[in-house]
């Protein structure tokens, strides 16, 4: 293992919640779920803010056995440990282990041995002044546990991320929801993308229900949106909980932020469709993070339309809007939105037999920050997709898109929308062996409001 | 609808060259009381249109003593920036509708939200 040279400045090691995820802090160096970081600049305010962080420490040492620790402990610069050792503090030592449990008389073992370290302070269990852990690293493969760890940390505890938050925003508590409101995990974990922060003014074009604004404005960032369905946007029609039929007269996202106490930081939503201009153009703002439609459980629309116009006069009737379209104008929109700086963050849906990181969207504004997968079945993922503005538009900046080879995956009509249900209706043929054919689940009208099969129902992605 | 949101706003009607600032017909506003953040009002002031927010305000008559050109220091004159916040978010179309100025088309504003949308013809 690569582990960074020994360095003047302190190091920090983080321990992530989970050991797939491609989050971290640049300028690190990462094993498994640990990630070290140097020079985290206020590192504490930072890591609380982040969801997919399980803790951060101050790392003092680390090995692959306990004698290597030992080394590595003995080397650490004795005027950056003393502070926190000395008599009149109060200290307790921690071990964590992962994918091992070790008994009680184990673990005061691993804190007994560490008494080669001058500890002068007093324990204290309950309310100590700093907090030292251990941790024990024994793999990931519970059919498979060493006897002893891979590898061994020792570090002073820092801050704890934000774990709590997705239980107390989960969207089953959440006032206003649609279809598809984004759970509450994943909503934070793109405004962590984003680095929504304070005084930050974030705008998502497909706002819904507003889950990316209840996220994003818990960082204290003020929030608009827009979307292209009256309804959605004025919280009528059809509830989409199961014992309610229809919505009551107060779901809205204005009421969302409400719930949590963040109403102040509502700016406004409005009914607009995305690919059309009505944004002043000029660099407003911080962040632009979203969940585009892709035609799975919503579908994708943008005004303009080849049939009558029924429904009352200033409803727009909405005809199809294709992938490679959105992705250019919301990439485009982007570009002209944002502030230097400021951060784009979004799905993409991807068929993953076909998928290669070229097929990434790229604009010659923004630079591809990060590129993380979220598994939905054996053939489809999404990726999220986290980009930053690092230029002005400038002459033919806008039309980039379409000599970009990029965008093709993503054009004709519904091509990832029958990809998507290509495997399914493999399998429904197969199960059912009915009449069900591909014409009924892959829909012939543009406008139909369609949502994908029973089947389907729990996969995440529209 | 607040008037940092109009203050950003623009029609977007085919053909229109000068659609900005909207024209505000208002039927229903509000004054809502909105915590103060000295810090926000002054990262959006550069990105105001100045003039927008004035006529924006007189439109409504919300003007109260807000000064005609954007005074300096801005950052450390708080007694500025409570005015400039107080018309940026707390004041609110309810009802009403927004104009464009150069082909008169409406855009309405029903419980606060301004439905942007166009018809085909407009398109």
């Amino acid at each position: 293992m690569a582990t960074p040279g020994r360095r003047a400045c302190l190091q920090y090691l983080i321990h992530l919640a989970q050991d797939n995820l491609d989050f971290s802090p640049p300028c690190c160096f990462r094993e498994r779920q640990y990630i070290y970081c140097q020079n985290i600049s206020g590192a504490k305010d930072d890591i609380m803010t982040v969801v997919c962080f399980l803790s951060a420490f101050e790392l003092w040492g680390h090995g692959r056995t306990h004698s290597e620790l030992r080394t590595s402990l003995r080397n650490y610069p004795a005027e950056q440990m003393l502070p926190f050792l000395h008599k009149d503090s109060t200290y307790r030592i921690n071990v964590y282990t992962f994918n091992k449990t070790l008994d009680f008389t184990e673990r005061i073992k691993r804190i007994d041995a560490m008494d080669y370290l001058p500890f002068e302070g007093l324990v204290s269990l309950k309310s100590p002044q700093h907090v030292f852990c251990l941790l024990e690293d024994y793999g990931t493969d519970p059919n498979n546990i060493p006897e002893h760890p891979y590898y061994i940390y020792f570090g002073r505890w820092i801050a704890d991320g934000q774990r709590e938050l997705i239980r107390s925003h989960s969207v089953k508590n959440r006032h206003f929801i649609g279809n598809t409101s984004m759970d509450a995990g994943l909503s934070f974990i793109m405004a962590n993308h984003a680095k929504v922060k304070e005084h930050d003014l974030v705008f998502d074009p497909f706002v819904g229900t507003g889950s990316l604004l209840v996220a994003c404005s818990h960082f204290g960032a003020y929030v608009c949106g827009s979307d292209i369905d009256y309804n959605t946007i004025h919280g009528k029609g059809r509830s989409s909980r199961k014992d309610q039929k229809w919505r009551g007269p107060d779901e809205n996202i204005r009421a969302n932020l409400r719930q949590y106490g963040t109403e102040k930081l509502y700016v406004d939503v409005m009914v607009s469709d995305a690919s059309k201009p009505v944004w002043r153009e000029t660099a407003l703002f911080d962040a632009i993070i979203t969940d585009p439609p892709y035609g799975i459980r919503e579908s994708t629309r943008r005004t303009g339309s080849h049939k009558e116009t029924t429904k009352c006069s200033h409803v727009a009737v909405s005809q199809s809007y294709h992938l490679s379209e959105i992705l250019a104008d919301m990439l485009n929109f982007s570009a002209h939105r944002l502030v230097m700086g400021g951060r784009l963050v979004y799905w993409l849906p991807v068929y993953r037999p076909e998928y290669c990181e070229e097929m990434v969207p790229l604009h010659p504004c923004l630079l591809l920050i990060s590129n993380c997968e979220q598994m939905l079945s054996s053939h489809t993922s999404r990726r999220l997709i986290t980009m930053e503005k690092v230029k002005e538009p400038e002459g033919l900046d806008s039309l980039a898109h379409l000599s970009n080879p990029r965008f093709s995956a993503y054009q004709g009509h519904d091509t990832f929308r029958e990809k998507y249900f290509s495997g399914l209706n493999k399998r429904l043929n197969k199960e059912s062996k009915s009449d069900v054919k591909g014409d009924s689940i892959i829909p012939g009208s543009d406008n139909d409001r369609w949502q994908a099969p029973k089947e389907n129902k729990h996969e995440p992605i529209h | 609808m607040k008037l940092l949101t109009h203050n950003m706003l623009t029609s977007h009607v085919k053909g229109v060259t000068n659609g900005y600032p909207l024209l505000i017909k208002a039927t229903e506003v509000k004054v809502n009381e909105v915590d103060f953040n000295a810090q926000f009002v002054s990262r959006m002031i550069p990105k105001l249109e100045w003039s927008a927010l004035l006529q924006a305000a007189d439109e409504l008559g919300q003007r109260q003593d807000l000064p005609s050109e954007l005074v300096a220091d801005f950052e450390n004159n708080e007694e500025f920036l409570k005015k400039v916040h107080r018309v940026l978010l707390e004041v609110e179309v309810m009802e009403g509708c927004l104009q464009c100025p150069e082909s008169g088309r409406q855009f309405p504003i029903s419980k606060g939200i301004p439905n942007m949308l166009l018809n085909e013809e407009e398109l």
